[in-house]
This record gives C-alpha cells, structure tokens and sequence, in this order.
C-alpha cells in the first residue's frame, strides 16, 4: 500500500470538487474493495475521501412511485428494505447473494457499482493487465479464463464485472444521480453506466473525474415474478460464473439480465421479446456474437440453462 | 521403549480418561483469542520489527540485476537481504527449491527478498519499491506434456533403480479378464490453505537464536533452520506451541522462518514475518495433480484377477512423485497385480506432503474405479468390495493385515445411510428440478508408529507436567496427551499440565502422515512408565503390580497417597517409543467407509452435497470428540477436492493463477450440511502401546470418489476428472424439463 491522504468531506459537491482537483484521489465509503486493492497496489490513490459521513443513506419514495436508494446505504438495509423486498424482490435477492454478511455491512450501493473485476490476472500485479497498467497486455487472454467473459470483450481485456446487485439494478431500469464538482446533477441510465472494454479497460463507467454517485433510483414497480438464479462452484461467497437476474409476468413476458459474462451487466432489450418463446429462443439473441474462451465456453449453455430454470419456476409458480 | 511386541494388558485399557470425550484443554485459549500464534508473542518479544517477503515474477530464469536504492531509503526500512547478501546459506534435507532464490529462479514466488521495517505496512510498500530485471527461461509447465517422456520413480531419491511392482502377470490375467475397465483419472494441483498463514518470529541472542513459528514437526524444522544458516542445531530453539492449521504445508521450514531469521540478523533487532495470503500457493508446497491410469479385471462372479495402477505426477528436479499408488497395492485381493509411478520433472512450485499424501488422490481415482467395475459387473459396489476384501497383503500373503474391519464399516454404514435406498440405476432420482444420487467409497490409510519422546514430572503441588515437542495444528495433541498422562498416573485430566512444541522439549513424532496421535501419545505412555517406576520405588512398592487410581497407589495390600511419593521432591520420568518390526510382520492400516448423497441441479449442473457418513476402523479412539473433529474436517476436506478445488495452472508463465481465497475455493459451511461420524470399537495391539493409530487422514481418504460416486449416480454421467465441476457433465445431463 502507498501512502496517502485522507480527508473526510463535508457534501457531495465538495467531494466532487475535491476529487477534480486532487490528482489520484479516490472516494472510500466501505472500502470492501478498494482497501484490499490498495494493499496489493492494485489501485494506488495519493488521497482519498472519505465520503461516509455525507448522508445518503436513506431510502425514499420518488415523486413517480419509485425508490431512491442513496449511495451510502449499506447492501445489508437495502437487501432488508420492505419496500425492496416486495417491490424488488430481484434486487433483494441479488444483493443477499453476494459477498457475506460481514462485506454486506459495509458495502454501500455506490461502492458495489464501482467494485473491480475478480480477473486473477487484473489481481497478480507481476502479470500484464491493460485495466490495470494500460498498454502492458491481458495475460488472461490465452491463459486460465473460466472466470471471465464469454461477450461484449474485445482484444483488450476478457474481465468480467462482478456484482450480482448491478444485474438486478439492470434488470429493473434503474437510474444513477451524480453530481459533479460544478455542483450539477446528472442521471445516468444504468445501461449506460458501466462500459464494454473496448480498448480502454482501464475506463469502466461512464463517471467524468470526480463525478459523485449521490444515489441510484427505481422506477416505480413493474410487478411481475422476481428471480436472482446464481450459479456458482460453491453454495455461498463465491462470484457468479453465471447468473439471471429476471422478472417474468404471467403472460411470459419480462426482463433478463445475465451477470458473469460480461464487462457490465449483461442486457438485450430486443431479446426479451422471445420470452414468451422460451430460453433458447432468448438466450440465442441475448449471447448472439459471444466469443467464449475454451475455458468458459460452458457459460454459453449455462446461461440458457440457468434461464430455463428461471422461466420453469415462473411457469410453476 | 521398543515396542516389538503386540501391547498386553496396560493401564491404558482402563479408559477412565483416555476414550472419553473430553473438551480440548486449550479450547478456552482458542475460543478468547488468548492462545498465542507465531505472530503474537508480543509478552517473550516486545516490539519486533516487520519483515515482509518479495516473491520472484517469474516461474523460471534468473535476476539480471535488483536495485534496492528506492527500497532501502523507503520510511521506516530497517534492512533488505536478497540471496547477494545473506551469505552462504544451506538447503535443508526436507527442501526441494531454495528457501531464497536469485539469481537463478526456480519457481514462480520464490522469495528473493525479505524488506525488514518498523511496521509491515512500511515493509510491504518497501518492497514493492524493489526494482528487478529477470531474464525469462524456458519452463516446464505442462504436467500431461512432461509425462510423455517421464521415467519410472520409485518413492524415493537413491537406492536401486526403480521399477514397476509386479506380481503374477498382469498383462496376461487382464487380456484374459472377461470383465475390464481400463480408466484414466486425473487429479489437479491443490493447495492446503490453511488458516493461519506461514508465520514465524525470530530473536537472535549473540550466536543464539530463537523462532516462534508455525510449523508441525519442531525437530524438522529446527534442523533444516541450523542447516540453512549454516549453524549447529544447539544454538537454535524452535517453537511452535499453536498452529492454525497445517495440512502438511507444514511439515518443512519454509521461507517465513528463514527470512524472520536473516531479516532479525540483518535488522540485529527481532523481526517477524506472515507470508500473505497470495504468496503461499506458489511460494510453498503443493499437492501435486497427478494421472492416474487404472485397469482391472475379474470374472463374471465379480474376483478381480488382475488390478495395475500406474500413476504420473511431476516436481522440481530432485523431487518427489506423489505416490498416489500405495493404497492400490493392499486395498483389493487380485492375484496378478501391478503398481507403478513415473515422476516429470516441473519447473512449476515445490510439490510435496497434503494431508494423506498419496492416498487421497490415489482413492480418489481408485475408488470410482472400483464403482466403475461394479457396475460393469451389475452388482453392488459393497458387495463387490466385501468379495475382493484381504486379510493379507497381497503382495506379500505372509503378512497379515494387524486389524482389518473393512467390511464391518461397509456395511455397518450401509445400514446407518439407508443405502438399500439407492437406486443402483443412475439419474433416476429426482427432487424437483434436483437430480439425487448416493455414492459411496472405502477409505484407507497406512498407519505408522514413529519414534516420540516424552518428559513428565509429578510435581509437589500435585501437578503432572508433560514435555514433549509434538505439537498441536488444530488436531487435539494438547489433549489426548494430557488425558494420556492422566489415566497412566490415575489422575483427574486437570491435574495434568501439557506443554508442546519446544525443542527444549524430548524430539516427538510431529504432526504428519497421521502418526502423529497414536506416536505421541505412546510416547507419553513410555515416559510415564518410568515416572512409574520412579513413584513406586520411592513408595517402596513393586513396580509391576503397582495400580495407579484415583491419586493414589496400590500394591498388594498397601496403598499410598501419590503424593506422598513427591514429598522428598519432585519425580521424572523420560523416555521414547521407538518401532520394532511389527511393521515388517504385519500391515498397519487404517480402514473406512464413506457414503455421501447429493443432489444435482438438473438445469446448471449445480452440485450440493446433502448429507455425508463415515465409519472409521482406527483402533482405539483416544478422544472421540476430538477424533469426530478431525473426521469431519476431513470430510469437509474431500468435498473441497472432490468438487472446487483446483490450483489453475499457467502453462505460458508457469504458476498457479488463483492463488488466493477468493479464486482458490474451499468449502464454506452451506456447502457443508450434515455429518455424520461412527468409529468401530476396537483395538490394534500391533499398532501402538495405546492401541491405537490415527484418523486424520482416513477421514479424508476416499471421500472424493464417493462425492463422485454420487453425482454419477444422481447423472449417468461419469466424470474422470477432478474436480467434478459443473461444465464436464453439463451437455450430457437427463433432460431439464
């Protein structure tokens, strides 16, 4: 870990403010990620900004009869929150199928969208890795890759995002507020927050320098059956190799995000059409184009699979 | 004591103390956090710097050149040694790669560098200051690749060439065979994963040295220590008193103790050092994957007439295979029989000791062999084992097996599983969108007796003290000794002190090989024999009908106080067991059965294990509570391989890729729901004074192929490679719908 400053900062303007102005300033809230990165100088922040102590922490109904979820609310209230649990229970679920109790405490809605990939290779910092040192290569490529992703990657990198919440926040159309240092909000659609790699890895959301996630919002309830199938080695605290975030109406008709396979949570509107049709019909179109490794090229299937298991508990419900 | 005889009657049958299920004495220091590991001997040393080890970025090659400059002006470095400038250092006899590499390199994370400074924070970002220019050399990476050309290993360095063990003729009986299975297994890399990482501190006092570290066999490491600093053995005191998990990894000095040791001479302060977490799986010991190629033949009525079980693994040159055939050698009668091993040399890790070295990847293979042929053959597969069960070893029918209960733990455990349950037809089981299935293996492990030292003294305070080096990785040693000692001087459990892992201390057994309990324990039996003789002489008593029973002694007609043996001062009694050739007579082993049910998501291919039994044929169970401990972890253990476990290797780079906790899976306790332990009660006289031998690795022992076993069962797909994971049977599953 590299020596750094560390302020707490006093609003969200002032942190945004604050992060433009200071070169390799962070924002740290529960530190889950970023802490373990800076130990292996993985991430190598000269400051960081303590945004804990700046509210946000509360979850609210919006004017349209949505929720507003702010970025310091912690995966373990959200997850519990009885509005999200009968409204969203996708998120619910999502969220409790991730990490452990203890991370869940800490880990706040903002910090979980910005976590970094569990690449083993963006991990082992002898190794290259263009997200991590841009230009020097990606050692996953060709090497142990059943980890990571079987679409949307390019040449560049083959990591996968690892949050199971931003699926179900995909999945449900969710929206992120910022503000910026010039104290002006933004709202960015979730499907356009998180970036393909492309051949800027390193670049992973669509957050200008010093942008500050103030809260992420939900329309209001779309109904429907909610599912977060996650399919894993082992039964808990382990990142998905796939997972299908869902929401299915009576008709079959729905939504479906798939997590695991992609650089961002993975979602084709145009897909969703074929729900009615079944798993393969969907699936087909959702991974259309998907360049597995031969390591991971299961996912594929799985994927499929793991919606049909989806789409079979919805028909039986 | 030279135990050369079957054990008689001794006081050891009494179990009023020993055989019960008595509490670990140390779990109140476990449970408050207050037991002190080898990082935390903050009252013996106060204020010791840190140290913190920089591994090589190359699996193969050497250092063209370090520059240190940043590093050594970094805050708070105290001192940097790299192999330039710790003089001339040694390798000890248990170690395959060098402690501290450059400039050649052997092995990806090999230390090359420990950065000593006031906190570990300092050290660690120090070290990443260090600036190093390798030059890259070809590797060998690839294990299927290097076994092409692998010769013939026996189990060891030296001696006569090795060869294939052979009896009758194999070829011949198995061309004859009308029923054969001829099945290659793998098993990949795995890494122990202890919980407490390699950690160690040391203090230098002029030329004399002290370490607290984590290590399993304090003699081993000792000596390894004085070897690799080029100093006698006398001038070092090893200490290990808690150990947070071993597994095997360790059994040898590793770099922790080494750089703690150079760090603290370099620093002339004391230094300690915690090896992180993604440094252990390279830099230290693995258990080697391994392929395995079994054949087996029998008649129609299901009498193996031939078994050969070849198997490959790879090491460093001057490395050992791991000898994943031995369990094949006694397990199954056949009369035309062939084992063999070939050893690749890797430039991959050091690949050495996992608990149950050999057998476990052995049964695991083995074992779902044996399935295999059972059904080939339409029977049962305890049927088929009970016909092909021994009483002899097989390749020498001279000997007799000591105790051999096999077939009382197969179908003792087939009652208690509810195995008349299973359908013998695969994938005809469901549970909702669950597929289920039942598998079941035998378990098998050598059982050895090892030379074990002791020193107890019978204080006049009433207090017995034992002294001995073994020591305590998580297994229950504190206790069984101390229970030990009690029953033999007839005294309560808490009247008995135990103190471990001292080289101040008689040379014990060392936890390994699941000796450990039964070596030790005889050992205490020894020493406490002459803290008999010791008591009763001063007592004026006959020492051979001497009783010693709820704190006092009996003869004849007269009785004493045991204290009042001690009153003229404290009494002593030291002394080892050491093995006779019980061993040449009579085959030692350890024998099980292990029988899981699991259910298969029939849609992602998801496995879960619902419920898991092992009967353990151990001899004398000298805790039942502690002995039940190590069972389960075991079996925990065998889920881990049977089902997740893996060390993904590189073979561009040449290292194992997900060599933390986050990518290198292990069980977690939903993966872990209910389990079951029954021991048979018996004795082995041939085994140990205390009649007993050891279970920490029979637990795990089998575990695998009878997970696997399951799943092929839940599936009809037969899956030869481990770890059974999801994508090797996927595409073949019974249809979803």
């Amino acid at each position: 870990m590299r020596a750094f400053t560390y302020e707490r900062a006093d609003s969200a303007r002032d942190a945004a403010a604050r992060a433009a102005s200071t070169p390799g300033a962070k924002f740290i809230a529960g530190g889950t990620n970023l802490l373990d990165l800076m130990k292996l100088e993985i991430e190598t922040p000269r400051h960081l900004i303590d945004v804990n102590g700046l509210g946000f922490d509360r979850i609210e109904k919006t004017g349209d009869g949505g929720l507003r979820i702010g970025a310091l609310v912690r995966n373990t209230d959200l997850a519990a929150d009885m509005r999200v649990r009968k409204d969203y229970g996708v998120l619910s679920r999502a969220l409790l199928a991730g990490a452990s109790g203890q991370l869940r405490n800490k880990a706040t809605t903002a910090g979980n969208l910005l976590q970094r990939t569990r690449c083993p290779y963006f991990y082992d910092t002898n190794q290259p890795c263009n997200k991590r040192k841009p230009g020097s290569g990606c050692a996953a490529i060709g090497g142990y890759s059943r980890q990571l992703a079987v679409i949307g990657s390019s040449e560049s990198c083959i990591a996968t995002h690892p949050s199971d919440m931003a699926v179900a926040l995909r999945a449900l159309d969710a929206t992120v507020e910022t503000v910026n240092a010039a104290g002006q909000a933004r709202a960015i659609p979730i499907a356009d927050f998180h970036r393909l790699p492309g051949d800027t890895p390193h670049i992973e959301t669509a957050l200008a320098p010093g942008e500050f996630i103030t809260g992420v919002t939900l329309p209001k309830p779309i109904g429907g059956r909610h599912y977060y199938e996650k399919v894993r080695d082992r039964a808990s605290y382990a990142f998905a190799l796939v997972s299908v975030a869902a929401v299915i109406h009576k008709d079959g008709t729905g939504r479906v995000a798939l997590g695991g396979v992609a650089h961002k949570p993975w979602r084709v509107e145009a897909a969703e059409t074929a729900m009615p049709e079944g798993a393969r019909a969907v699936s087909a179109r959702l991974l259309a184009g998907a360049r597995p490794t031969h390591d991971n090229a299961f996912k594929v299937p799985l994927a499929e699979r793991a919606l049909a298991a989806v789409m079979m508990q919805a028909r039986t419900a | 004591m030279k135990f050369d005889t079957p054990a008689g009657a001794n006081p050891i049958d009494r179990t009023a103390v020993v055989g019960r299920p008595h509490d670990r004495i140390d779990g109140p220091l476990k449970t408050t956090g207050t037991a002190p590991y080898a990082y935390e001997h903050h009252a013996e040393v106060r204020n010791p710097a840190c140290g913190y080890i920089l591994g090589s970025a190359i699996g193969k090659g050497r250092i063209g050149a370090m520059d240190l400059a940043e590093a050594k002006t970094a805050p708070g470095v105290l001192a940097i040694v790299t192999a330039q400038d710790a003089g001339k250092l040694g390798k000890g006899k248990f170690n395959t790669a060098k402690l501290l590499g450059g400039p050649d390199i052997d092995h990806y994370h090999q230390a090359i560098a420990v950065v000593v400074a006031e906190t570990f924070e300092q050290a660690r970002a120090a070290a990443a200051l260090i600036r190093v220019d390798y030059i890259r050399a070809k590797g060998r990476f690839d294990l299927a690749e290097e076994l092409k050309t692998a010769p013939l290993t026996g189990n060891s360095n030296g001696g006569a060439p090795p060869k294939e063990a052979r009896v009758g003729d194999f070829e011949q009986a198995f061309a004859a065979a009308p029923v054969t299975l001829d099945a290659t297994y793998t098993t990949p890399d795995q890494s122990h994963m202890m919980m407490e990482p390699f950690a160690s501190l040391a203090a230098w006092h002029g030329d004399e040295l002290t370490v607290w570290t984590s290590n399993q066999m304090i003699d081993w490491g000792r000596t390894d220590l004085a070897i690799t600093l080029g100093i006698p053995k006398e001038k070092i005191r090893f200490l290990s008193p808690y150990v947070g998990g071993g597994f095997g990894g360790k059994l040898f000095l590793r770099a922790d103790a080494v750089m703690a040791a150079l760090g603290a001479r370099a620093a002339k302060r004391p230094v300690k050092v915690a090896m992180p977490r993604p440094l252990m799986a390279n830099n230290s010991t693995h258990r080697p994957a391994t392929v395995q190629r079994i054949r087996i033949g029998a008649t129609r009525e299901g009498t193996i007439t031939a078994i050969a079980h070849e198997s490959g693994s790879g090491d460093l040159p001057g490395g050992r295979p791991e000898t994943a055939v031995n369990q094949s050698k006694l397990l199954y009668a056949g009369a035309n029989r062939l084992t063999a091993m070939r050893l690749a040399v890797l430039d991959l890790p050091e690949g050495n000791a996992m608990r149950a070295p050999g057998e476990a990847p052995g049964m695991m293979a083995l074992e779902i062999a044996i399935d295999e042929m059972a059904e080939r053959l339409g029977m049962d597969p305890i049927a088929f084992r009970v016909k092909n069960d021994t009483q002899v070893d097989p390749e020498k029918p001279e000997r007799p097996f000591s105790e051999r209960n096999l077939v009382r733990c197969l179908r003792e455990g087939a009652d208690r599983f509810g195995w008349a349950r299973r359908d013998p037809r695969p994938g005809q089981v469901r549970d909702g969108r669950w597929l289920i299935g039942m598998g079941m293996a035998a378990a098998f492990r050598n059982s050895s007796l090892v030379p074990s030292g002791a020193r107890v003294r019978l204080g006049r305070d009433g207090i017995l003290v034992v002294e001995t080096d073994m020591t305590d990785i998580g297994t229950g040693s504190y206790t069984i000794i101390g229970q030990t000692a009690a029953e033999m001087l007839g005294l309560p459990l808490n009247k008995v002190q135990v103190r471990l892992a001292d080289s101040r201390f008689p040379v014990s057994a060392g936890s390994g090989g699941q000796f450990g309990a039964a070596s030790s324990t005889s050992g205490v039996y020894a020493a406490c024999l002459k803290l008999r003789e010791a008591v009763a002489q001063r007592l004026g008593f006959n020492t051979t009908d001497a009783v010693f029973e709820g704190g006092t002694v009996k003869s004849g007609n007269r009785s004493a106080d045991l204290a009042d043996a001690t009153r003229a001062g404290d009494l002593t009694g030291e002394d080892k067991v050491e093995p006779g050739d019980l061993e040449k007579k009579y085959q030692i082993s350890t024998f099980g059965a292990h029988f899981v049910e699991v259910g298969v998501d029939a849609y992602t291919g998801v496995m879960r294990v619902r419920r898991m039994l092992a009967v353990c044929d151990a001899g004398r169970i000298l805790n039942p509570k502690t002995a039940r401990s190590q069972v389960i972890g075991a079996m925990t253990m065998g889920v881990g391989g049977a089902l997740m476990e893996e060390l993904a290797v590189d073979k561009r780079f040449g290292f194992f890729v997900n060599h933390d906790l986050a990518s290198y899976e292990v069980p977690v306790h939903l993966d872990i729901p209910h389990q079951e332990v029954l021991f048979l009660d018996g004795t082995d006289d041939k085994a140990s004074p205390m009649k007993a031998k050891g279970v920490g690795e029979l637990g795990l022992c089998g575990v695998g192929a009878a997970v696997a076993n399951a799943v092929y069962n839940a599936t009809g797909v037969r899956v030869r490679d481990y770890p059974v994971t999801l994508e090797k049977h996927l595409d073949r599953l019974p249809g979803a719908a």
